[in-house]
């Protein structure tokens, strides 16, 4: 059975992938922000993911207020990255696990997650940069990868509760599929800024302190802000919080953190990474010990 | 939290962009969008009143367009993950956007999020 290993919450920032592409790791801007993925290489040495399922928000590469859909789930076996208009290099392309995709469709679906399937999917900066902090060997794609895009761009936006719970189904799924497979649940985004309006600029490390406390200890308390909430304290883009509690949701197992980080500011943002480990729960049936797999088949939902 | 008597839209500075600024926006945001192709990019540039009559911009719009006015255009409907593409053009950064709505140099907001970081 595919087991989760883990999760890690990443920023996203276009600037990282411009210092990335010119080499600027080490200049007295970037060297605090790089230094603080050292330890995230180390820990990817040693548990070896086979895929990573990236949760992720498209600004406007792959889709427009045409069609905006809350939630869609990649399922195709490659995902192209491509121009974005404002100079970011273009990656090569990212293999994608397309059964896995699949069974993650059926299995959100199932449990009445009405998500937006796609075939093809051009994937963003807040998909590619964060590939490129994880695995910086140039060009490498060591892991497979599923994305899955939620709708930060227009409001209304999905709940903090709904995007638990969403991770809690994706978590429920990637257990439940009959492959050994090593699954990293990646979220991309944050933590407090604001790009837009009068009060551009706005950061607020106190909250995004005590959402890197809560995240591991204590999710549901997140869920109890609005989206308008998010906006307030965290800025009009810091409501990506979003999407580290997607990852949050998916870690079904016993939730330790293995390392964090926090550096401001890149460009205009607080930039965090937290990696989380997910260890297999003791699990019981009817009182007796039981794998995870044996509970989940159990399991009603 | 959220108190019931508070306008949720109601958060200083900010706009949300909601259903009715989405349909205000559409066409400049559709605009914007276009410019993830670089030959559209250089077709804006090449005839600016040409290329924003084809997507049929408001007047507001495209006066806040010629103004390079991000407030005007966040005013206009504009969101700013297309902005973006937009500001790319002319090789504005988000620092640059950022500093030019808060009425401050560039180097001044740059300071200011320095700031922000307790450093």
């Amino acid at each position: 059975m595919a087991r989760i290993i883990g999760g890690i919450g990443t920023s996203h920032i276009p600037a990282i992938g411009k210092a990335i592409s010119r080499g600027l790791q080490n200049e007295p801007y970037w060297k605090p922000f790089f230094d603080g993925y050292k330890i995230v290489h180390s820990w990817l040495d040693w548990v070896r993911p086979d895929v990573a399922v990236v949760i992720y928000n498209d600004h406007g590469l792959n889709f427009f207020l045409d069609n905006m859909p809350t939630f869609a789930v990649g399922a195709a076996d490659q995902y192209q990255n491509a121009d974005e208009g404002w100079g970011l290099l273009v990656a090569s392309p990212f293999p994608g696990c397309p059964e896995l995709s699949w069974h993650i469709i059926e299995s959100l679906i199932a449990h009445e997650f009405d998500i937006t399937t796609c075939q093809e999917m051009l994937v963003d900066h807040a998909f590619a940069v964060p590939m490129a902090l994880l695995w910086p060997q140039k060009d490498s794609r060591p892991v497979l990868t599923i994305p899955i895009s939620l709708n930060t761009v227009q409001f209304p936006l999905p709940s903090p509760a709904r995007c638990y719970k969403l991770g809690q189904a994706i978590g429920r799924a990637i257990e439940s599929f009959n492959q050994d497979l090593r699954v990293l649940v990646v979220a991309t985004g944050g933590l407090s800024h604001q790009l837009d309006g009068t009060r551009a600029g706005f950061i607020n490390t106190e909250f995004d302190r005590m959402c890197l406390d809560k995240i591991v200890t204590d999710p549901i308390s997140l869920t109890r802000y609005s989206t308008h909430d998010l906006v307030r304290y965290s800025g009009a883009q810091g409501v990506e919080l979003l999407m580290w509690l997607v990852m949050r949701g998916a870690l079904t197992g016993n939730v330790s953190e293995k390392h964090h980080h926090y550096h401001v500011p890149i460009s205009n943002t607080a930039a965090g990474v937290i990696v989380l480990e997910n260890n297999e729960p003791e699990l019981h049936i009817a009182g007796e010990k039981c794998s995870t797999a044996e509970w989940i088949q159990n399991c009603v939902y | 939290m959220s108190q019931q008597n508070r306008d949720p839209n109601n958060i200083p500075g900010t706009i949300i962009f909601d259903g009715r600024q989405a349909m205000k926006g559409y066409a400049l945001n559709k605009m914007c969008f276009s410019f993830n192709s670089a030959g559209n990019r250089e077709a804006f540039l090449r005839d600016e009143d040409a290329y924003c009559a084809r997507f049929k911009l408001t007047d507001e719009q495209r006066q806040a367009v010629k103004h390079r006015n991000v407030l005007e255009l966040l005013e206009a409907g504009g969101n700013i993950y297309y902005l973006s593409k937009w500001a790319g053009i002319f090789g504005m950064s988000v620092q640059q956007m950022g500093a030019q709505q808060r009425g401050m140099s560039e180097e001044e907001f740059k300071s200011m999020l320095v700031r922000s970081g307790g450093h």
